[in-house]
């Protein structure tokens, strides 16, 4: 009796919405039988998306986006509200997941040449879709609204003032104004909320209808290259041969794979939880270290690394170029082989690129360039310091020497690791290099008394193997310290 | 514009001339009526938009203490607030900025944000040396640029003494814009 009901029910409404016949041949259609594995990361890239929208969904519930509340609110979410810490949580995962599936997808994708004719829109529309997926992370970063939020929408305005003529005026967008105030967070919620995502959907709508359109790509076989003039034909009569419908055929996997993707973003927000609150968003705390979202990390490192003539240029050249490039890629080569076997300047690309990003990555985690302020006197740190090169330690730490220079394990990167200097520079080389500083080392002259100066020397001097006093050099220190500095 | 009759049918029957020109007048109401619905719409929404980066900007003297709070030689933090803030700003409305007392009543503000990319700079006392925590720019005591990335001096803000207090005008984060 219900089953027929619910029957009938369903029948009325199929029959007067179309559902059935619109969607149907939708998921049925035919797909290359060989699109096996490779070809799961387009579908969850997306599942991650709809994971995004619901988790955000669910913060908006208790997130307040005011410049004096924000803060406030994620405390509550994270601290007190039901879930909340996991929510945000697999926000935050769930974002990790959706840029790195994005990449993924695209990586193999120009690994198999997929953007070749007749899919060469389906390719810029992806790379689109990155560039906002980039764009919510580095909204959503800010959204966290700590004292990092704070200092990453300064740091965005004034990359953007950089820019030629209109700079200036696109900082104060960024902004809302002069400078940090009650009106910059809204910019960013509005569109982190609003802007951004409709952009992901009407992209995301685009791109699945260019896969309707132009049918998945087969795996690229060597030897049977992209001809634009009759590809189409080979590749229908190919279909009608081999293909099976996606339907459940070829979903399976996806569906698999995606619920691998879900499960990993849920574990790691119920074992590493959420992204922890910096302090609070007061732009007169001066002790902060801003650092962006792992994404960015590369970014972050490639910038300390320009020299100050290139760096106006990189900022608004670099990404301009790439993208660009990412964009043109499927007009300048549009047919020819796709199998990576042919290709191998593509394969040296994926792997160079990788690579880069990875090592760069890594290097913005570490961010040796910055001075690290969170160094402890030595004395405090090695006992043996503690004695007679007390004065001298005690000036390294007061004069902030040892927020770039690394001695005996504890120390900035920035500068030379002085643990062995003494082997090195004489007393007058020494005094010489402190006076007048150079090679990107501030000159002391005039900020250093003689008596410091000359503790300060006797205890560099005193850091090397010929002196009875000096540290032997543990290498292995600093590497089984727990990480300090940034965080 | 000369239009082909056969680009435009009836269920399929040719359509006559003055059937050509109805259309083609229909067609055009409705984009300018498209047109005219989205300006009507559009121009008040990006008003409200715009409006507040046209504006210029408002600058205020802020009191941060009375002159002998000050020990001369000494470069302390002090804030103040913004000259407009919203009343939902909270912290947010503030602002800080290093001030070091030089003389009986002379005074230098710095802005605390790198020329870099912006990032607040401390001020390291024993070292007398403004550093950077992002990309380890450092300035001098006068704020010029000892070592690191920043391009420009740290920018400094106007100071007075008014009345035993010592004020700052408030301005803008310092921009470091295109030079080519």
């Amino acid at each position: 009796m219900l089953k027929s009901t619910l029957t009938a029910a369903w029948r009325f409404i199929d029959d007067r919405t179309g559902a059935s016949q619109a969607v149907g041949p939708l998921m049925k259609h035919i797909v290359p039988a060989d699109a096996r594995w490779w070809y799961v990361f387009g579908s969850a890239a997306l599942c991650c998306f709809i994971m995004q929208v619901l988790t955000g969904i669910g913060l908006a519930l208790a997130y307040v986006p005011s410049g004096g509340e924000a803060f406030q609110s994620l405390r509550y979410i994270t601290e007190q509200a039901p879930l909340g810490s996991v929510l945000r949580g697999m926000h935050f995962f769930g974002a990790s997941a959706m840029v790195l599936i994005a990449a993924m997808h695209m990586a193999q994708v120009y690994l198999h040449a997929a953007y070749k004719y007749p899919r060469e829109m389906n390719w810029m529309s992806g790379v689109v879709l990155l560039l906002f997926t980039l764009g919510m992370g580095f909204t959503g970063q800010l959204l966290r609204w700590d004292a990092n939020g704070v200092w990453s929408a300064v740091v965005g305005a004034e990359q953007a003032a950089r820019a030629p003529l209109i700079g200036p005026f696109i900082a104060h967008a960024i902004l809302a104004g002069d400078n940090i105030g009650g009106a910059t967070l809204t910019r960013f919620y509005v569109l982190h909320v609003f802007v951004f995502p409709a952009f992901i959907f009407a992209g995301v709508g685009l791109h699945m209808w260019l896969v309707m359109r132009h049918g998945i790509s087969e795996a690229p076989k060597a030897g049977q290259p992209v001809e634009p003039a009759t590809y189409k034909r080979d590749y229908e009569a190919r279909l009608e041969k081999t293909g099976v419908p996606f339907w459940p055929t070829a979903m399976w996997r996806d569906a698999v794979f995606s619920l691998a993707v879900v499960a990993g973003i849920i574990a790691c927000a119920v074992a590493f939880g959420p992204p922890v609150l910096d302090k609070p968003p007061d732009p007169t705390t001066l002790n902060v270290n801003p650092a962006p979202d792992w994404y960015f990390l590369f970014y972050f490192a490639i910038l300390s690394m320009l020299p100050a003539n290139l760096e106006t240029w990189v900022i608004l050249g670099g990404p301009l170029v790439v993208i660009l490039g990412l964009l043109a890629l499927p007009l300048l080569s549009n047919k020819g082989e796709r199998a990576p076997s042919r290709r191998p300047w593509a394969v040296a690309t994926v792997v160079v690129a990788v690579t880069a990003l990875v090592v760069l990555t890594i290097y913005g985690a570490q961010s040796p360039w910055s001075p690290q302020f969170s160094a402890r006197p030595l004395a405090e740190q090695v006992p043996a310091i503690a004695g007679a090169d007390g004065p001298g330690a005690r000036v390294f730490f007061d004069k902030g020497c040892i927020y770039c220079h690394e001695i005996s394990g504890d120390g900035g990167r920035r500068g030379p690791n002085l643990s062995r200097v003494g082997d090195r520079l004489t007393e007058d080389q020494l005094i010489l290099r402190i006076n007048n500083g150079g090679h990107n080392m501030p000159a002391f002259a005039g900020r250093i008394t003689r008596d410091e100066l000359t503790a300060l020397v006797a205890f560099l001097k005193s850091r090397g193997t010929g002196h009875p006093s000096g540290q032997p050099d543990r290498p292995g220190l600093a590497l089984t310290l727990p990480p300090s500095g940034r965080n | 514009m000369h239009v082909k009759v056969e680009q435009l049918s009836v269920n399929g029957a040719p359509c006559k001339g003055a059937e050509i020109t109805r259309r083609r007048l229909f067609a055009r109401i409705t984009v300018a009526t498209a047109g005219a619905i989205g300006a009507m719409a559009g121009i008040p929404v990006l008003g409200f938009v715009l409006a507040p980066l046209v504006r210029p900007a408002p600058s205020r003297w802020r009191s941060v203490g009375s002159v002998e709070s000050f020990a001369i030689g000494q470069t302390v933090k002090v804030d103040f607030t913004d000259p407009s803030p919203l009343p939902w700003s909270g912290i947010t409305a503030k602002t800080a900025a290093w001030l070091r007392r030089v003389g009986e009543s002379e005074f230098i503000a710095f802005s605390i944000n790198c020329r870099h990319l912006g990032c607040p700079v401390r001020w390291v006392k024993g070292a007398k040396l403004f550093m950077c925590p992002c990309h380890g720019g450092v300035y001098y005591e006068d704020g010029s640029v000892a070592a690191g990335p920043p391009p420009e001096p740290l920018a400094r803000y106007a100071v007075r003494v008014n009345a035993g207090q010592v004020e700052i005008e408030t301005s803008p984060i310092p921009l470091t814009t295109f030079k080519s």
